[in-house]
């Protein structure tokens, strides 16, 4: 929680705010990877084919397996972003964060053996008064294509620290 | 090939069909292992109650959004697509809530040549509660003939 801080919002934010960062690449997507995360967002339930029998989904209109839409195949880096290389508000890495919400707009599908790019910026900000003392709510942009340039999600984000 | 439900087939006013799960650390824990998503609040009641919530752990926003997916995928079948999901994280998961998917057609139209039906969305718990409210856009499939 803040406290003795007139405000949270820092000039690393306002000097990100609306300019794209540099672009990242996930490892190529894993048939295994997109099987486990079916089987983990169904659990306990049988996830469906779409996501794990080649042979049900080459006779679909996708011609093969696809990802759930949800599926994050930035997961398990092998190199960490730092928290400090991340933009901070004032009152940094001792403030909680909980995630407000998101909008996301899809496109191509994700499939076995995609690399995903991602750029993201620091959309818009605010800040008030609120169940925990200052809030701060920053809204971040993420667009993710695929290897052949075909747009695959926009995701509007919120991210809430106290 | 499943098509589950074709786009003449529904008409505002609709309610999709009801999905639901028990949610409690045996689902977190396999969530954090896809999504490497372990946070300390979603593991340690200790850390749970440091964030501000008294009962302890509680689940992630990104596995309810999980949720939303997923019921609209087992209603709209394989051939359909989801265009739009959005969704705001207003109520804490807490261990062993029974979260209940729910939406309501509230737009048919066609746009863009795509046969788009625009729901609002919820995540229900066994109280009654709206925990995440949204809606989504899916693209239905014409039916054949």
């Amino acid at each position: 929680m803040a406290t003795g801080i007139d405000t949270l919002i820092s000039p690393a934010m306002e000097e990100a705010k609306g300019k794209w960062g540099e672009p990242r690449r996930s490892p190529p997507i894993a048939l295994s990877d997109i099987r486990k995360w079916a089987i983990a967002t169904y659990w306990p339930e049988t996830p469906p084919p779409i996501y794990w029998d080649e042979a049900y989904a080459a006779n679909t209109r996708w011609g093969g397996i696809i990802a759930p839409q949800d599926f994050n195949p930035f997961a398990w880096p092998v190199k960490r972003i730092a928290p400090q290389a991340q933009i901070q508000p004032a009152g940094g890495q001792r403030l909680t964060g909980i995630n407000g919400g998101q909008t996301d707009t899809y496109g191509a599908p994700q499939r076995p053996g995609d690399v995903i790019s991602a750029r993201n910026r620091l959309q818009d900000f605010n800040e008030r008064e609120g169940r925990f003392g200052l809030m701060l709510y920053m809204f971040s942009e993420t667009e993710w294509t695929n290897q052949t340039g075909d747009f695959v999600r926009r995701r509007i984000s919120t991210s809430i620290r106290y | 090939m499943t098509v589950k439900v074709y786009f003449e087939d529904v008409s505002v006013g609709d309610e999709m069909p009801n999905w639901s799960r028990q949610t409690n650390f045996m689902h977190w824990n396999r969530y954090a292992a896809v999504n490497d998503e372990f946070v300390p609040f979603h593991m340690d009641d200790e850390d749970g109650r440091k964030a501000g919530n008294q009962q302890g752990a509680f689940g992630m926003g990104n596995l309810r959004y999980a949720y939303l997916v997923n019921a609209l995928r087992d209603w709209i079948g394989d051939e359909a697509e989801v265009r739009e999901i959005g969704c705001q994280y207003r109520a804490i998961n807490q261990k062993n809530d029974t979260l209940s998917v729910v939406g309501k057609v509230v737009e048919k139209d066609v746009v863009d040549g795509e046969n788009r039906i625009k729901l609002t969305t919820n995540v229900m718990n066994q109280n009654g509660e709206a925990t995440c409210p949204g809606h989504a856009v899916v693209v239905l499939p014409n039916r054949p003939g």
